[in-house]
């Protein structure tokens, strides 16, 4: 790499897209140009930097100042005065009350911010996502060549003391996994990796593949190597298309340099790898689903045993992770098991990145260890809450949890939240406060599940939409109290006969809702009002 | 009822498609992808001329074709207007400019306008909550839209 004196990181996620980095990254480029000193400077588009709401934003090293929102016509400006003239504009600087995410970390090495522990998002922001050599100049690829000195069998077994456990939200125990992989007998196996990222409010995998995609090439590579697979797939939500750009991008780059292709390292490891464009299905997320898209039939879920483990993609045995899952492996490789369960709970050891939406004053990404509490997202990420008071959390996307207040102190770990009865989900918090309706949430997430439910079982179609329809009812004054022990017996009968995850989760905000709501929902009823004024109620 | 000429064009289309991607059972879903992007919507004649190209039943095709959201079997507008029913756009004001979408356009969700200028489609997430609410005319992205911009975001296409 050529050394440059100062580093100018343009964020380029779609949010900074939408407004204008394009042009303020042309605009760089010329004024650089006037002022000499594209030798001296490097300038370059980096994906989300984690702080949306300043977007688009340009970050500038060494300093790391943060400059946000801005304006094409600030960029003379700032390059007079910053580069040129060595003195910070402070007046365009991103103001500092809202910082979260990078700045807060680099901050948190002075001892000054609450830290974020980035793991999974420890390049994202930071390299070119296009340049393989800037990956590799951070630490990139090193844990695949550690790993093809060890065996398959010691690789899994660092994986299983490290207590990974899949994020895509069931949080089963990755080294297991992989194990169950390795030890099933096979002339051929995949290693898939799930970037159909579909929960409503998540997009922590958006932004690993757009800001660091050999960190998932990587991670696939030691995954294929432990489990003996030689071919593998990146399923991605076909909305997705920059990161289908970065990681074909990617791919292409990594087989210039041998890191795909035959004889890796000149081990034993040979890997083919395919980027497969999703065509807008949330069923695809499901592992069977995804495996039946692939093969391009309907995205139906299997039913299950046997497990993709034993009977995958084209009947092979396959190991599924999802992308937030993957990109923890290279680390846990390189630093060690030890180094990765100093990091969240005994129970669910290392980080979690979370997308923090809603009624709150920053949204956005942040990567925290695991077992921080909702009340410190709130309070110390999301700086408080935007507007009136916090009434519930939704985790996860639609198959998530409704959380009340009364929970806000429960540490967000697998276990925690399995015991207070509720799900940590896919890692969005979907913050609301007071003035929104539960019967009218409820109704939103309930109608996700019915536009997205596949169709292929009965309990999951009819009873999605039979409880939507209920909802409405409730919400245009027309429910009664039958109503709601109908919801229950629907959620129960989803979670009991429901062929997959969909409709055994589908019913999860309606016994949230009556767990944690009750009083509301009964006023929809007994009282025929609306008690935050949402609902259209009186409708006959 | 489509011409010959047209339907010539389709066919001519689907086999170009077809060289290009491929014509195995895992290469339908990136060819269905490509026909609704580039012919516009996959016709009955687009179908049976796959049917032949790969050796599928038409009835297979079909099933597959409707059941993802991003191919089509039927024309759409010009433009098509995709907006974000999930809910986190949902609860930072998204019913607001959802409403005041469908009064601007005149149409309901999946209905397309007679003058065949727009087709108005809610969708599930997009995955940009952090600028919510959000809605998609063909591949441009709208954040933090207000009801009051609508018009305004309309009025930018032909």
């Amino acid at each position: 790499m050529k050394a440059v004196r100062s580093m100018i990181l343009v964020s380029n996620d779609p949010e900074s897209i939408v407004r204008g980095s394009e042009k303020i990254f042309t605009a760089f480029q010329q004024e650089l140009q006037h002022y000499g000193l594209t030798d001296e400077v490097s300038l370059s588009m980096v994906s989300d930097l984690g702080y949306s709401f300043a977007s688009p934003l340009v970050l500038i090293y060494p300093e790391a100042v943060v400059y946000g929102p801005i304006n094409p016509t600030d960029v003379p400006f700032i390059v007079e005065e910053h580069l040129y003239k060595g003195r910070i504009v402070e007046e365009k600087r991103a103001p500092a009350h809202e910082l979260s995410g990078r700045v807060a970390w680099l901050s948190a090495r002075k001892g000054t911010l609450p830290a974020e522990n980035r793991v999974v998002l420890k390049n994202v922001g930071l390299i070119d996502p296009e340049s393989i050599d800037d990956y590799i100049a951070h630490d990139g690829y090193q844990a695949l060549g550690i790993a093809v000195q060890k065996t398959p069998d010691e690789v899994i077994s660092i994986i299983k003391e490290s207590g990974l456990q899949g994020r895509g939200g069931a949080g089963f125990p990755t080294g297991i996994k992989w194990g169950y992989v390795n030890k099933t007998y096979g002339d051929k196996k995949y290693v898939v990796c799930n970037a159909d990222e579909s929960e409503p409010g998540t997009f922590k995998d958006r932004v690993v593949l757009e800001g660091d995609p050999h960190a998932i090439i990587e991670a696939m590579l030691i995954a294929a190597f432990a489990v003996g697979a030689d071919e593998g797939y990146i399923y991605i939500r076909g909305e997705y298309q920059l990161a289908i750009d970065r990681v074909e991008t990617a791919i292409k780059q990594a087989k210039e340099y041998g890191l795909l292709g035959e004889k890796i390292f000149d081990s034993n490891l040979s890997f083919k790898l395919h980027v497969h464009a999703g065509a807008g299905a949330y069923i695809c997320g499901e592992e069977t689903a995804l495996i039946e898209s692939i093969e391009g039939k309907r995205g139906e879920p299997r039913s299950r045993p046997p497990y993709p483990t034993t009977n995958g993609l084209w009947g092979k045995p396959t190991l599924v992770n999802n992308v937030e899952t993957l990109a923890n492996i290279p680390a846990i490789i390189r630093n060690g098991a030890d180094w990765y369960r100093t990091l969240g709970t005994p129970s669910s050891p290392g980080t979690k990145v979370y997308t923090v939406l809603g009624n709150v004053n920053v949204t956005g990404l942040i990567e925290v260890p695991m077992g921080i509490t909702l009340r410190e997202v709130v309070s110390i990420y999301a700086k408080g809450m935007k507007t009136g008071s916090f009434k519930l959390a939704q985790t996860g996307g639609s198959s998530g949890s409704i959380i009340p207040a009364s929970l806000q102190d429960t540490p967000m770990d697998f276990e925690s939240f399995k015991k207070a009865g509720v799900s940590l989900g896919s890692g969005a918090l979907l913050i609301c406060d007071d003035e929104v309706c539960i019967v009218d949430l409820a109704k939103v997430l309930l109608n996700f599940f019915r536009v997205e439910s596949c169709g292929k079982c009965t309990p999951c179609r009819i009873g999605t939409k039979r409880a939507y329809d209920l909802l409405i009812d409730i919400s245009q004054g027309r429910g009664t109290l039958e109503n709601l022990e109908e919801l229950l017996t629907l959620n129960q009968e989803m979670l009991e006969l429901s062929n997959c995850g969909l409709g055994q989760t589908a019913g999860v905000p309606l016994r949230d809702m009556l767990n944690y709501f009750r009083a509301e929902v009964e006023a929809h009823i007994r009282l025929g009002v609306c008690p935050t004024g949402v609902c259209p109620m009186g409708i006959s | 009822m489509p011409s010959d000429t047209m339907n010539e064009e389709t066919i001519f289309g689907v086999r170009e498609i077809v060289k290009r991607i491929g014509a195995t059972r895992a290469d339908l879903i990136p060819v269905l992808q490509a026909i609704t992007n580039e012919i516009g919507f996959i016709s009955p004649t687009a179908m049976e001329e796959l049917s032949t190209l790969m050796n599928l039943p038409t009835k297979e095709i079909n099933s597959v074709a409707t059941f993802y959201r991003m191919l089509s079997t039927q024309p759409r507008g010009r433009h098509v207007v995709q907006f974000c029913e999930s809910a986190p756009c949902h609860v930072v004001g998204g019913r607001e400019v959802f409403a005041a979408l469908k009064q601007a356009l005149a149409l309901e969700p999946g209905q397309t306008s007679p003058d065949n200028k727009w087709t108005f489609l809610t969708t599930s997430c997009l995955g940009v909550c952090g600028i919510g609410p959000v809605m998609l005319i063909d591949t441009d992205m709208y954040g933090n839209v207000t009801p009051e911009q609508v018009n305004q975001i309309l009025g930018r296409y032909e």
